[in-house]
């Protein structure tokens, strides 16, 4: 197997595969699809899981505030205590259908909803944690001008918070990435079931499995680069000058 | 200005204030004095509502601001607050510091105003309008008010640093025109020196003289008794949650009867 990839062969196969038979535009448009379900994923998730974070830390005096923080609860629960795929399934199979969404890319749509809904509460406990790091002092202040706590909490702590966990959350979006892949479960080519085309037309796969390992490699090393260039530039009001 | 009738804090079982009642009139200044855990801060706090009152009233402009059905957002925006740790907002520059409360409820009192004159317009009602700049005006405004009291502490040059990068007796006069920025009706102080390295105390205590001499009604929360002495017009005495004693700087530091009292004094005195 060795001597026949570095004879070539396998790799002749591939290539023809590749960009003779043009199935690099199923690859680029898979890479699409995969960039598109975890950004958006994770858009959906960042705005779920400040919600649920901040209806966490609100002080509680209502009933109306801890109704909504057992509802945020089962939500956690509910996306935490059961596998992405088994998500994926009853989001395309059954939720949707039953409530009737109908559309021509409706995979790809259910996708980013569940990927959103999925990462949301796995981001509404990060969010938790850097609201909490920031120090109370802060809120206090905002509230002591007048400020209302929505607005303190969106204009002083969560900017605060979120530079805090600016690490976890690019961590979250690698997962993120690299969970895609099992989109093809209803039907959607992302960048690995494109690469198992290509294995599958030759039955040829360790080249394709390969290099849609290098993929990914590369997809998570340039979103490594950008969350550190990103905790640079919010790092600014942490810099003497 | 404001009425304190019967105040009771708890936190817990503990009882921090045991029945405050307390006048403050218009132009006074009124130096909180005792020992740790006598519920001093809290008393204060519980001014502007940051630590919700249990029982009895803080009656503020006619309204009693221990009710938890009135709109405390309204009434904090004239009751100035200085912090023992400066909470200046680290996300932000000095002068952002001065102008977001100003600046972000302009935008949004500009924005109710329009719902509430649809609502005026549908339903022919009669709904008061918030009094306020357009938007813009009052970012112009806010920025210049900003670069005025920068410039009256002597640190227009730093209008655009980050909070991080300054030092503690620095951040304290500015987390005290941030509150003078709103121009409150009165001005609370939570121990606005404690936290500051002794070198800074003077500067921090010569901008609230600065304050006081202007009129401004304020409280302050204080372990510096020399400028309470000098810059008080009434002295509260509190321990164990209750006022044990009240008064002019002179009848409170040279003519005190109680026990108590002239026992603190003479160990920090």
């Amino acid at each position: 197997m060795v001597q026949s990839i570095l004879a070539g062969q396998e790799w002749d196969l591939f290539w023809r595969q590749f960009a003779t038979k043009g199935a690099y535009k199923t690859v680029l448009q898979g890479l699409g699809i995969t960039v598109e379900i975890a950004v958006f994923g994770l858009i959906i998730g960042i705005v779920i899981g400040t919600l649920i974070a901040v209806i966490k830390v609100v002080p509680k005096y209502k009933t109306f505030p801890k109704v909504l923080e057992k509802l945020a609860d089962i939500y956690v629960g509910l996306f935490r205590g059961t596998p992405m795929v088994v998500q994926l399934l009853i989001g395309y199979f059954v939720l949707f259908p039953a409530i009737g969404i109908k559309g021509s890319n409706l995979n790809i749509i259910t996708a980013i909803l569940i990927f959103g809904m999925n990462s949301g509460a796995y981001v509404s406990e990060i969010m938790r944690s850097g609201i909490q790091s920031v120090d109370g002092g802060q809120l206090e202040a905002a509230r002591a001008v007048g400020l209302p706590y929505g607005t303190s909490m969106m204009k002083v702590v969560i900017p605060q918070a979120v530079k805090n966990i600016l690490p976890t959350l690019g961590n979250e979006f690698i997962s993120l990435i690299k969970e895609t892949s099992v989109v093809s479960f209803i039907a959607i080519v992302d960048l690995t079931k494109a690469f198992k085309q290509i294995g599958d037309a030759n039955y040829a796969y360790i080249v394709p499995y390969l290099m849609l390992a290098l993929v990914y490699l590369i997809i998570v090393y340039l979103i490594t680069i950008l969350v550190r260039l990103l905790e640079r530039r919010m790092k600014k009001s942490d810099r003497r000058h | 200005m404001i009425d304190v009738i019967d105040l009771k804090k708890n936190f817990g079982t503990l009882q921090v204030l045991k029945g405050i009642n307390l006048t403050v009139k218009k132009g006074e200044k009124i130096a909180i004095i005792g020992p740790s855990g006598s519920g001093k801060s809290t008393l204060l706090r519980c001014l502007n509502c940051l630590e919700d009152p249990d029982s009895g009233s803080i009656i503020f402009e006619g309204e009693d601001l221990a009710d938890l059905k009135v709109d405390i957002n309204k009434h904090r925006e004239k009751i100035g607050m200085v912090f023992q740790h400066f909470n200046l907002f680290n996300n932000l520059t000095v002068k952002q510091n001065i102008t977001l409360a100003p600046i972000t409820l302009a935008k949004k009192k500009n924005r109710k105003n329009k719902y509430i004159a649809l609502y005026n317009k549908i339903f022919k009602k009669d709904k008061p309008l918030y009094k306020v700049k357009p938007t813009s005006e009052a970012i112009k405004d806010a920025e210049a008010n900003a670069m005025r009291l920068l410039k009256r502490i002597g640190l227009e040059d730093k209008a655009d640093a980050y909070p991080s990068t300054l030092s503690g007796g620095q951040k304290q006069r500015i987390a005290i025109v941030r509150a003078l920025a709103m121009n409150p009706k009165v001005m609370l102080f939570d121990e606005p020196t404690s936290a500051l390295d002794p070198e800074m105390v003077g500067e921090v205590l010569d901008l609230i003289k600065e304050v006081a001499d202007e009129g401004m009604t304020m409280l302050i929360v204080t372990h510096e008794m020399g400028f309470a002495r000098n810059v008080a017009s009434r002295i509260l005495f509190m321990d164990d949650g209750v006022v044990i004693e009240e008064g002019t700087p002179e009848e409170v530091f040279e003519h005190s009867e109680n026990e108590r009292v002239k026992d603190f004094l003479k160990k920090v005195l």
